[in-house]
This record gives structure tokens, C-alpha cells and sequence, in this order.
């Protein structure tokens, strides 16, 4: 059953074949088996998945089933999840029992899925590696001794070991994308405001979204399909309907046009990655569509940039763990002062105090400028050069990540060249454009991704794109050794 | 972009953070080094180009001023630290 994609077990699940009881239980004896040392988990919520899984069941006898009704997910613990802790692989939170659901956990429940348990991550969604969460890190099923990506590497990896059949993810430089090229799944960041933001912890509120991760491009568009939709509680929701994300997974590429940049097909490339992504360009030719040379000319700018907006969004809102309210909360503090610094230093980590100790600065008086609104108009560049881009072509495309995994400690202590594993991603989330990452070959046993983006709303293109190349490819089909 | 220990423990306390002693020279260098590669912005002209803070140019919606919210403090106090009578409680501020 652990090689079924999300579209033919729900397929299953129609005919009889299984019970959503019976799969739910055969994904908890694999998760029970093969995590361990992966440690794609924080919490396994195994009573609650076979209740709900029993539901699911009486819901789909009653006849009242949708595409997702039965089918087991990971959810990355960055998702409030009412009665279920929800730690953000912070210790800050690690005693946090979440009093609501974030409108994804709702929306996944309404539509009957049923929830295994919460995914490990980078603390705070703060890195590429999944090396800062508290609870250890990850490992690529590919390579244990490599990294699986992150933010949302226990996610990514959870899909890659067939211990889920699909799994939710965060991006606000890439933590779906880049995780997802790393361990050889499908991953689609939806343009900023179509996936609400509502119990999704704040990491940095002007880039974050929500978004699937999955085997195949037909299972993203269905779990895109239940995450989408406006939501009154987030204010950047945008309202717009949701499409039929399946609808259009069939369309023929003829005459579609890729634009791809000089600027992502430079010399920070390794070459493996980048011959794999020449292969499927050529593919993306046989299919009928053309490719364009574009430029985007500030692309260099990107990643400067994200390290000022991100940091500056990141230190105001995680000024809300105070120890006040809810979290972590030092022994005997001595006054208030004592306590906040004191409950702040032990809960959070040390890239999580880096980004907050940054953000400060280049908020603080005199340096508001000179950094913030800085980056801020850089910003503006970097949208603009998108804008002009998707006049001439339909979709962009380059590699996701310019390695393939690295291995684990090899860049913990240089945070700035593991800022650079995200220079492919980060623009896009400024932008607020949607992309999506889609297995696309191998470089020594590590998979390899390719990156498509889209214009605003595009989500529907970039699923007809992926799925497209993957009826030609089988890459998305191959299983790590140790885990078939 | 250079920073010092002092520096460094300005912005923590800033930030309300308390980091040890022994770390700072880390923190020196590595936000050094942060800041040192953010300098890379210096090198576009932005005069006149106004700043994105949204990037579909959207603005916040207003709903109308009406209670939307049930009253749940005993359960959203059930995780805090210390309460007495639906209250926070801290350190005493004023003696």
C-alpha cells in the first residue's frame, strides 16, 4: 500500500479495496518501523488517526466521501492542531498543547484526512537544513548522512521514505521547494494569500504560505485543492476562488514557452545538477513547448535582501513569547526583565536568536533606512523583473537548489553559505509568485529538482507542467534502499 | 559592517534576549558576517523606488467592528505559565 500515490489510494478506498482503518494503521506499523532514525516526527498522533480513520470510514459508507476522505497525511508541526502539541521543534513551545486549528488543520479535517502525527522541522521554520530544530535533526532517506533540506525536511523525507503518502509543508524561502529537491518529492509553494496563514505560526508574515508535498503533481493538486480558500481570519487571504487544480493536468505543453534566466544558470551550479535539468528541459521540448532565453537581472539581490526582511518580520513576531502567556517560562525569575530574557535565551536556539538579534538591528533607530526600507525597495526590483519576465513566457524554470543534499554539520557554523542552498527559491517568495519543485533526475544516489515558477494564481499551470513531465519520467517513482 | 561586544549586547537586550557570555564572540562574528553580505544591497541605486510591502500591492481589508469571539480564556489560560483568577501573573513590577 506505501507505494500507492494519494490519487490511487483514495481510489482504493472508493472501491472497497481497503479501509481507511486498515491504511491508517499500515502507515503507523511503517512509521513505528522506519522512523526512528530518520526522526521525521515530533508527535505521532496514532489514537487520534484510527478514530478519525473509523470516521472517515462511516463517512464514506453514508456516501458522503471527497477524494481526500480517509487518506493519512503528516502535518508539519508549524500548524496549530487543537489538544495536540505543537511545538514549531522549538523548546519554547515544547509544552504548547494548542487551544484552536489553524484554518489548514480544519480544512484537511472537514475534508476527512486523517492526520498521523506532526512533522519535524527547522525551529521556527529558521533554516535549510533541518539542523536547528530541539528535537535533532533529519535524515535523507536517499543518505543518512546527508540532510533532507528544510524548513520542512521531516515532511519532505516522511513522503520520500513512503512512511505518508503526502504530507503539508511551509515556505518562506523555500522550505517546501528546496526540501522537497533534496528528497526526490513533489512540492508547490501557492502564490502569497491563496493558502491562509490562520494558526500557522509567524515566521516572517510577508513571505510565509502554506502548501503539499507529495509524490506526484495529480496528489499536490489534490491536497492543494482541500488547503486552498479565503479565510476572514487571515488578513492577506486573497479573496479568489479556488480552481479545479485536477482539471487541467491533462493539457498538451504544445507551444507553451519557458523562460529561463542567465541568472540561474550560472557558474554556482554543480555541474550534475545541472546537466539532470538540461535533460528535462529537453523533455520539456519533446513535449512541444519552446524555451526562452529572459533575464532577471536582480536576481543577486535576493537573497541580501531576504536576510533583512526576513529577520525584521521574524524579531517582531516572535516578540509574542514573552513567557507570559503561554510557552516556555524560566525557574525563579528574579523581575520581569530577568524573566523575558531568561525565558526568550533557554526556549530558542541559536539561529532563531541570530535572525531575532538581526531583525532588532535592522529595525533599530537609525538603521531603519539603511537596511529595512532598503531591502524593501529591493524588493520592489525583484518583483518587477518577474512582472516583465511573465509578459514574454508561460512559466520559468531552473534547478531548485544549485547542490544535492549536503551533508549533515557541513554548514551549521557559516550561516551565510547555507543562506546561499536557498538563492534559487528565496526570490520567488519575495515576489509572491508560486512555484513548485518536481524530481527530475540524480547526481551520485541524491535526487535532483527542477524548479518551475509561475505567475500569480498560476497553481493549476504549474501542476498540468509537472504532471506532464512525470507521465514521461519516473523519477517521482523511484524508492530510497531500505525503504521499497 | 563591523560589530563589537558591546554591540552585540545591546541588540540582545533590545531583543529582550539573553544570551550567554561565552557565545559573543560567536554572535560578533556571525552577525558580522550576516550583515557584511547584506552590504550587497548598497550596490543598486534604489532612489525613487518605492517600497514593496505587499506583492500584490494589496492593502488590509477592514470587517465590520462587531465580536466575532466566544469567551475561551479558561481555556486558552489552561497553558500558561501562572495564572490566579483569569489573571497573568508576572514578577511584581511596582513595589
Amino acid at each position: 500500500m506505501q507505494h500507492k500515490t494519494l490519487a490511487e489510494l483514495s481510489a482504493g478506498l472508493d472501491s472497497g479495496d481497503y479501509t481507511s482503518e486498515e491504511l491508517t494503521t499500515a502507515c503507523l506499523e511503517r512509521i513505528e518501523r522506519l522512523n526512528g532514525p530518520l526522526n521525521c516526527f515530533i508527535t505521532v498522533t496514532a489514537e487520534e488517526a484510527l478514530a478519525a480513520a473509523r470516521a472517515a470510514d462511516a463517512r464514506r459508507q453514508s456516501g458522503k466521501a471527497g477524494p481526500l476522505t480517509g487518506i493519512p497525511y503528516a502535518h508539519k508541526d508549524i500548524f496549530c492542531t487543537r489538544g495536540v502539541r505543537t511545538s514549531c521543534a522549538s523548546r519554547m513551545l515544547d509544552n504548547f498543547i494548542s487551544p484552536y486549528d489553524a484554518t489548514v488543520t480544519q480544512r484537511l479535517a472537514a475534508a476527512g484526512a486523517v492526520m498521523l502525527g506532526k512533522t519535524n522541522m527547522d525551529e521556527f521554520a529558521m533554516g535549510s537544513s533541518n539542523e536547528t530544530s530541539y528535537y535533532g535533526p533529519v535524515r535523507n532517506p536517499w543518505n543518512q548522512d546527508t540532510v533532507p533540506g528544510g524548513s520542512s525536511g521531516g515532511s519532505a523525507a516522511a513522503v520520500a521514505a513512503r512512511l505518508v503518502p503526502a504530507s503539508t509543508g511551509t515556505d518562506t524561502g523555500g522550505s517546501i521547494r528546496q526540501p522537497a529537491s533534496l528528497c526526490g518529492v513533489t512540492g508547490l509553494k501557492p502564490t502569497y494569500g491563496r493558502v491562509s496563514r490562520y494558526g500557522m505560526i509567524a515566521f516572517a508574515s510577508s513571505l510565509d504560505q502554506g502548501g503539499p508535498i507529495t509524490r506526484t503533481a495529480e496528489d499536490a493538486a489534490l491536497l492543494l485543492e482541500a488547503m486552498a480558500g479565503f479565510d476572514e481570519r487571515d488578513s492577506t487571504s486573497v479573496d479568489q476562488p479556488v480552481e479545479d487544480y485536477r482539471a487541467g493536468l491533462g493539457n498538451s505543453l504544445k507551444g507553451m514557452k519557458i523562460g529561463l534566466p542567465a541568472e540561474y544558470f550560472d557558474g554556482a551550479v554543480d555541474s550534475g545538477v545541472g546537466d539532470a535539468v538540461e535533460q528535462a528541459l529537453e523533455e520539456f521540448r519533446r513535449l512541444g513547448a519552446e524555451t526562452v532565453d529572459i533575464r532577471l537581472p536582480h536576481t543577486y539581490l535576493s537573497v541580501p535582501t531576504y536576510y533583512v526582511v526576513a529577520p525584521a518580520e521574524c524579531s517582531s513576531n516572535l516578540s509574542r513569547f514573552d513567557g507570559v502567556r503561554f510557552g516556555h517560562r524560566c525557574q525563579d525569575p528574579q523581575d520581569l526583565e530577568d524573566m523575558y530574557k531568561r525565558s526568550r535565551g533557554e526556549g530558542f536556539g541559536a539561529e532563531v536568536k541570530r535572525r531575532i538579534m538581526i531583525g532588532t538591528y535592522a529595525l533599530s533607530a537609525g538603521y531603519y533606512d539603511a537596511y529595512y526600507l532598503k531591502a524593501q525597495q529591493a524588493r520592489h526590483l525583484i518583483r518587477d523583473d518577474f512582472r516583465q519576465a511573465f509578459e514574454a513566457v508561460d512559466v520559468i524554470m531552473g534547478p531548485t537548489t544549485p547542490t544535492p543534499a549536503f551533508r549533515l554539520g557541513e554548514k551549521v557554523d557559516d550561516p551565510v553559505t547555507m543562506y546561499l542552498s536557498d538563492v534559487y527559491t528565496i526570490a520567488v517568495n519575495l515576489a509572491g509568485l508560486p512555484g513548485l519543485s518536481v524530481p527530475a533526475g540524480f547526481v551520485d544516489g541524491l535526487p535532483v529538482g527542477l524548479h518551475v515558477i509561475g505567475n500569480y494564481f498560476d497553481e493549476a499551470r504549474l501542476l498540468n507542467v509537472a504532471h506532464q513531465y512525470q507521465q514521461v519520467s519516473d523519477w517521482h517513482t523511484r524508492v530510497p534502499e531500505g525503504f521499497e | 559592517m563591523e560589530l563589537d561586544d558591546a554591540e552585540v549586547k545591546k541588540i540582545a537586550h533590545l531583543a529582550r534576549l539573553g544570551i550567554d557570555p561565552a557565545d559573543i564572540p560567536e554572535y560578533v562574528r556571525n552577525l558580522t558576517d550576516i550583515l557584511s553580505f547584506v552590504e550587497q544591497l548598497n550596490k543598486v541605486d534604489t532612489a525613487g523606488v518605492p517600497p514593496l510591502a505587499h506583492p500584490l500591492d494589496a492593502s488590509q481589508r477592514l470587517r465590520a467592528d462587531v465580536v466575532t469571539e466566544t469567551d475561551q480564556r479558561a481555556e486558552f489560560q489552561s497553558g500558561a505559565p501562572l495564572v490566579e483568577d483569569g489573571l497573568y501573573l508576572v514578577p511584581k513590577v511596582i513595589e
